[in-house]
């Protein structure tokens, strides 16, 4: 299959290796030449020095006869214009845009780009993997009194589920202000309040006192 | 001109310093921001404009700027500047209204030249 990639940046470089050795025909469009220059040391003459938006660099490296037409610039309206000239002035059956913006993923799909893949998305998703389910989340800092707002939810076998408020060993410095609990309007904690497993307890802490709060709610 | 002529008028830049060379008797509003952002956008108030305007620098940015306000926002009248000619002529294709300062200076030039 032959592919034309706009961008010789990180992406568009380890793009071009990867479908090179699947054994597609891969021609990389890219301005700095510099860039160009060390692509072609060291992948054969496969990097061609132009604008990637600018039809007679586009018609040189053959898109025309492009089964696939990949940008991958840093820039977003470079990417979508690039694409967008593919598609209508050499008629590419596929055309494939990197995102940097999520916001931009609507304009794109809109304008007539196959596909978008939003890196700063797919980072997102894969890092908020890694995270163990919601043990405290910041949510404000009030640095005035050195203080923050924090959530914190109650797991299901923690030993506060059941528990009243008054009853909880909260660290000094720490106070509970609000229950969002499942299909219920929020609550207000009194002392009397009794904690229930997967309510998300929004709370006000002193920094020192984050870590003890955290384990006043969640522990076993 | 247009502003003095009674439209209200909204200026986009991402640089505070452009402004400097609005005049002293402009009456509308300048906003910091990037003219390409949805959010900045809607707050320059793109959903109530009747004529959305691209002039950047660049040709890509006033392009996508363009179509975020025809197709995103359905601003009635959008008119977008290219310098390049061959990129003009696919957008005027693609049904955006623009504009080609190179195109125009050349004819002007040209019309100079042999008269």
């Amino acid at each position: 299959m032959y592919i034309v990639i706009v961008g010789g940046g990180r992406v568009g470089y380890y793009l071009a290796k990867a479908l090179i050795e699947e054994g597609h025909e891969v021609l990389i469009v890219e301005q700095n030449h510099i860039i160009c220059e060390t692509i072609n040391h060291e992948m054969g003459s496969i990097c061609r020095r132009g604008d990637g938006c600018e039809v007679s660099t586009l018609t040189d490296a053959g898109t025309a006869r492009a089964a696939m037409f990949v940008a991958v610039t840093g820039e977003d309206q470079h990417n979508l214009v690039a694409c967008q000239i593919a598609k209508t002035k050499f008629k590419v059956p596929r055309t494939i845009a990197r995102i940097k913006n999520p916001k931009n993923e609507v304009l794109f799909k809109k304008l007539g780009v196959d596909v978008t893949i939003c890196s700063t998305n797919v980072i997102l998703e894969h890092i908020t993997e890694e995270v163990p389910t919601h043990p405290l989340t910041h949510l404000m800092e009030i640095p005035e009194g050195g203080l923050e707002v924090v959530e914190v939810r109650i797991p299901a076998g923690s030993a506060s589920a059941g528990k009243a408020v008054k009853d909880l060993s909260l660290p000094a410095g720490s106070m509970l202000s609000l229950i969002i609990r499942k299909d219920q309007k929020p609550i207000v904690p009194v002392a009397a309040t009794v904690l229930l497993a997967g309510d998300q307890v929004i709370a006000v802490t002193s920094s020192a006192s984050e870590e003890a709060l955290r384990a006043a709610l969640r522990a076993k | 001109m247009l502003d003095a002529d009674g439209n209200t008028v909204i200026v986009i830049d991402i640089d505070a310093y452009s402004f400097r060379r609005l005049p002293t008797a402009f009456k509308g509003k300048a906003l910091v921001g990037n003219g390409m952002d949805l959010e900045v956008l809607k707050k320059a108030g793109v959903e109530q404009a009747e004529v959305f305007i691209a002039m950047t620098q660049g040709d890509n940015r006033n392009i996508m700027a363009a179509q975020m306000a025809k197709h995103i926002f359905n601003v009635p009248r959008v008119i977008c500047r290219i310098y390049d000619p061959l990129r003009q002529e696919i957008y005027q294709t693609l049904g955006l209204e623009t504009i080609s300062p190179t195109t125009i200076f050349a004819d002007m030039l040209k019309k100079r030249v042999e008269d």
